[in-house]
């Protein structure tokens, strides 16, 4: 098992998301997280898949991936030539007793304070998935009331665009 | 020139060289129905008795010409009824082009009546799929599809159009037919592998299926036997690609498998697999079935590599491309010692053979074979008679072969038949059993209409044959839920519908009853009594291998 980012372009129209998890869920497919969004080209959306699972999993979704219709194109972001960020916003209970605790946490981790009231503050923190994973666990015993995580976002390190490969 | 939706829709059909559609109407395709009536001299509409039987009609009219079958249906219940004959082409395949009416566009999300999300539905079943709300994009939609569902690997698509679009209007143009999308350049390093795998082998057997027949490639696929003195086994879907009574065929393999076949493919040292999936009811165990031999897999869709078995070299192109380069790569091999085995082999098989005095599945295919033309589609359903007329028929064209392999469709064949006979002009004989039968029956109606010539061979076991033989086999003869007690009279049924109807239970009964149906000009059907416990055999238990064969 290890963990591994794909990026795919796909065309920018209704439904085709739909398309894409449909088939997740076809092919017996786990994955971790998911983000799309737009892209440099209007006509296309970029999805990024976080998944673990063996190699065999791994060329499987590539492969039905490059099936689909809408899908234009698939790469394999590997760990040495691609950078990749999670952004987490964490709502933390905010007491006398914690808040120190709390500010240095945010202050180690190059996280930033964005809201705050005399219960609750909310931290916006961005990084790879360890460091995200590592700033929840040291926050929860703290108090977390609520969060959410936006998912792996990559793109591959050097001067080009996986569209034009 | 300013046409409606519904127009542009049929005009675009005949732009594709549809000649004849299949379907079923309703209230959100009254408008394509009115367009079909407009066009009714250029295009022929069958209409079914059931959205179901509609679909498998198109899909046995595109298995038998490899023409892209179209099917009509409305919303709601008719796209629904349409969903078990999309699945059946999808895992089979098979071109196809389904039509969906749907509620108006300010009407769609509302729970109106006969609304139904049928592209979320088909996601899964089909290659691609439109939801079309703009009438401007309806023709290029229409002409995508097609060029989609016969690009590659073939397969279905579907076009979903609400009904304000069908009466919408705009400007229409006929184009001409895109040719299908390109598929990947061979890599000519791949074939050298592949030959050299070749030269070095001394037991090579072909392992052929669909895909030889969707991309026309038998008469190379006998020709690489040759040059690498190869034998060839088939899966369920790659039957009638060689003749059956070819020196170099040796039938199908797998569960059902003939047991030269399986034998020689368990024996082989070099696996050369063309079009074909690897399916779990073709290997059995998968580690068994490899077995140490080399495989090189042929296949113009690269998701089948290393899908269900590693392959040693994966050639990704068309067929015919890969395997005419394969051929030129090729040297003359003589392999003495393994045409000897598969001498021993086929002596073997022969043994196996008895002889009864009851009407037996085999006595009646053996009569079917002396009397069917070279160009007869067979069809069939799922079941025990499946597998005996795919072990036991003996196929002398491409495509004479209708039958539901991956999705394994209880209720395909009357369909199927009639949508065959459609496409080809020639005479059909459905093999059925009376568990398969009684699903979609209903279709008689359609055979009798058009005055379709299909012999129904009804092998009626008064049980569902092929649930009760693994009954009698691994539930210690626990026949739950498989002993038909109906009391239905299928030869009396027949004449219900306005068909021809006889029972029979001999041989001589049988002769005499096909032989007459074959000079029917109209639906005949044949209610053949055997018995309850015939077994198809061989088989191969679920999960198990050659090693686990179960002969006698």
């Amino acid at each position: 098992m290890s963990k591994f980012i794909i990026a795919v372009y796909v065309d920018n129209k209704f439904g085709v998301l739909t398309r894409v998890t449909s088939m997740f869920t076809r092919r017996g497919f786990n994955i971790d997280t998911l983000t799309v969004g737009e892209t440099e080209s209007p006509e296309y959306s970029r999805i990024t898949i976080s998944m673990s699972g063996d190699g065999y999993a791994r060329d499987q979704m590539i492969n039905q991936l490059r099936k689909l219709f809408n899908v234009k194109k698939v790469e394999l972001l590997e760990g040495d030539n691609s950078i990749n960020r999670e952004l987490a916003l964490i709502k933390v209970r905010n007491s006398e007793k914690n808040r120190q605790d709390i500010m240095t946490c945010v202050d180690i981790f190059r996280a930033k304070i964005i809201d705050y009231s005399s219960s609750a503050l909310c931290i916006e923190a961005t990084g790879d998935t360890s460091k995200i994973n590592a700033l929840i666990d040291i926050l929860r015993p703290l108090g977390i009331i609520e969060m959410c995580r936006t998912g792996v976002v990559a793109l591959e390190r050097g001067d080009s665009s996986i569209l034009n490969k | 020139m300013k046409l409606t939706g519904a127009q542009i829709i049929v005009e675009t059909l005949i732009e594709q060289g549809v000649t004849d559609v299949f379907g079923y109407p309703g209230g959100q395709v009254v408008n394509i129905y009115d367009a079909l009536y407009e066009y009714s001299d250029r295009i022929n509409h069958y209409l079914t008795a059931h959205e179901q039987g509609a679909a498998h009609a198109a899909d046995g009219y595109a298995r038998a010409t490899g023409k892209t079958g179209v099917v009509i249906a409305t919303s709601g219940p008719g796209a629904t009824n349409l969903v078990t004959g999309i699945a059946t082409a999808h895992l089979d395949s098979v071109p196809m082009v389904a039509i969906t009416g749907n509620v108006p566009c300010n009407l769609i999300g509302k729970d109106s009546f006969q609304e139904i999300d049928i592209t979320c539905i088909t996601l899964p079943i089909t290659k691609h799929n439109y939801f079309v709300n703009d009438v401007e994009e309806l023709a290029d939609s229409i002409r995508e599809a097609f060029r989609i569902a016969r690009s590659g690997r073939p397969g279905p698509v579907l076009i979903d159009v609400p009904k304000d679009i069908q009466m919408a209007e705009c400007e229409f143009e006929r184009k001409p037919v895109e040719p299908c999308f390109e598929v990947n350049k061979l890599d000519t390093d791949k074939i050298k592998e592949a030959a050299a795998l070749i030269r070095s082998s001394k037991r090579p057997y072909i392992y052929i299926g669909g895909g030889v027949l969707r991309s026309d490639a038998e008469a190379l696929v006998l020709e690489l036997s040759e040059k690498a003195d190869a034998f060839i086994g088939s899966s369920l879907m790659g039957l009638s690609a060689i003749p059956s009574d070819n020196e170099r065929f040796l039938g199908m393999q797998g569960m059902h498998g003939r047991y030269a076949s399986s034998m020689a493919q368990k024996e082989a040292d070099l696996i050369i697999a063309v079009g074909v999936r690897f399916s779990d009811r073709a290997t059995g165990n998968k580690a068994k079935y490899v077995h140490g031999a080399r495989i090189i897999q042929l296949d113009v869709d690269f998701s089948e590599f290393n899908k269900n078995v590693d392959v040693d070299v994966a050639i990704n192109a068309d067929l015919k491309e890969s395997l005419c380069a394969l051929i030129n790569q090729c040297e003359q091999k003589d392999n003495a010692d393994w045409r000897n085995r598969i001498k021993e082999l086929r002596e073997k098989e022969k043994s196996l053979e008895k002889k009864f005095d009851r009407l037996t599945p085999k006595a009646i295919l053996d009569i079917m074979n002396e009397n069917t033309e070279d160009d007869t589609v067979i069809a069939t359903d799922v079941g025990q008679h499946q597998m005996w007329t795919a072990q036991e028929y003996r196929f002398r064209k491409p495509r004479t072969l209708v039958s539901s392999g991956g999705l394994g469709t209880m209720g395909f064949g009357l369909g199927a038949a009639i949508g065959a006979n459609v496409g080809t002009g020639n005479r059909v004989v459905l093999v059925t059993g009376d568990g398969s039968f009684g699903m979609n029956l209903n279709e008689l109606a359609t055979a009798v209409t058009y005055n379709i010539p299909i012999t129904v061979v009804l092998l009626d076991n008064g049980v569902l044959g092929m649930v009760r033989q693994w009954q009698t086999l691994f539930f210690d003869k626990h026949y739950s839920s498989t002993t038909l007690k109906r009391k239905t009279d299928f030869s009396l049924l027949a004449k219900a519908f306005g068909a021809k109807g006889v029972a029979v239970d001999s041989e001589e009964a049988f002769r005499e009853a096909f032989k007459a149906s074959m000079a029917e000009s109209g639906p005949f059907v044949i209610d053949c009594k055997i018995d309850c416990d015939e077994f198809v055999l061989p088989m191969l238990p679920p999960g198990g291998s050659v090693d686990d064969m179960i002969v006698e």
